[in-house]
């Protein structure tokens, strides 16, 4: 059986992964494929709990499955916000959007 | 999940190694095109994960959803935004980078030392298998209800949320000319198509 500490290594590595993009990009569309990595990395753990440390009831599966309807109806909000700043502002540069920067 | 020891050290590293790399694709490559199919492929390599982790309903789900809906949002959102501009640089831009890059290699540290210091009661019972479906369906509809009707009031307002914000800007005293046969179109802000005839997709 793989150690559990694998599975948690890898969701670590691309949490952070995600996070760089997050952090560093330009494109907003990049942004929000970052913020998909995170949520995959957090599933990711979640399932390897479940499976290593309860395995009899799956309740982390049901955890995994309602994280992953947010995360589609959180991806189409995002793409709608895109769509109407782009309308907006006329841009895609992350750094363009500092309307509400003090 | 039947399978040999072997067999699935050598899948999970395969499935670790095509997870890192896609998702390296996804954070660093120039061209948004690659990044978002590149993310496609992170998805198929994580259900390929929840496979080796008894989960096939999850994983199947995953595909379904992450591959076939979110993948699929973003390349027609890249295709709806695809503006070929180049990205001033910032002033001192490389501080962000290198911050940000020793801000995740600190916090992946962190994570590593957690993981490997904290004694896990790994359990020893049977895995539920195939039976995880009929597990899944039983926790939504017992234990789980309350967040399961909630996740679906959600995702209808998500719905009415994103046609709300995505429409078209309507101008509201504008009223049309032919009653009848604009009876049923909003009227709308006439727009011109933002680079359409831009060859390539650099970002």
């Amino acid at each position: 059986m793989i150690p559990l500490e694998y599975y948690l290594l890898l969701a670590a590595a691309l949490f952070c992964i995600g996070i760089y993009g997050l952090v560093t990009s330009r494109n907003v569309i990049r942004v929000l494929m970052s913020i998909e990595l995170l949520l995959n990395a957090v599933n990711l753990n979640l399932m390897a709990f479940s499976n290593y440390l309860d395995p009899a009831t799956a309740t982390g599966q049901a955890f995994a499955v309602f994280v992953i309807s947010i995360a589609a109806a959180e991806s189409a909000v995002g793409l709608a916000i895109i769509l109407a700043i782009y309308r907006n502002r006329d841009t895609v540069d992350m750094e363009a959007f500092n309307l509400l920067k003090w | 999940m039947t399978l040999a020891e072997g067999v699935q050290l050598v899948s999970f590293g395969l499935l670790a190694i095509m997870v890192i790399g896609t998702a390296l694709g996804v954070v660093l490559l120039p061209n948004i095109v690659y990044s978002a199919f590149l993310l496609g492929g992170v998805f198929i390599s994580i259900a390929g994960l929840y496979v080796l982790l008894n989960a096939g309903f999850v994983a199947a789900a995953q595909i379904l959803i992450y591959v076939g809906a979110v993948n699929i949002l973003i390349l027609f959102g890249i295709m709806l935004v695809n503006k070929n501009q180049p990205f001033s640089p910032v002033r001192r831009g490389w501080i962000r980078l290198l911050a940000t890059g020793g801000v995740c290699l600190g916090l992946f540290a962190l994570l590593a030392t957690v993981v490997f210091g904290t004694s896990w009661q790994i359990s020893s019972a049977v895995p539920a298998g195939d039976q995880a479906t009929v597990l899944i369906g039983i926790h939504l509809f017992t234990d789980f209800l309350l967040p399961f009707e909630l996740a679906s009031i959600l995702l209808l307002m998500a719905m009415i949320g994103a046609i709300v914000l995505a429409r078209r800007e309507f101008i509201p005293d504008e009223t049309p000319a032919d009653a009848v046969s604009d009876a049923l179109t909003l009227p709308e802000r006439p727009r011109e198509l933002v680079s359409a005839t831009g060859e390539t997709t650099e970002d």
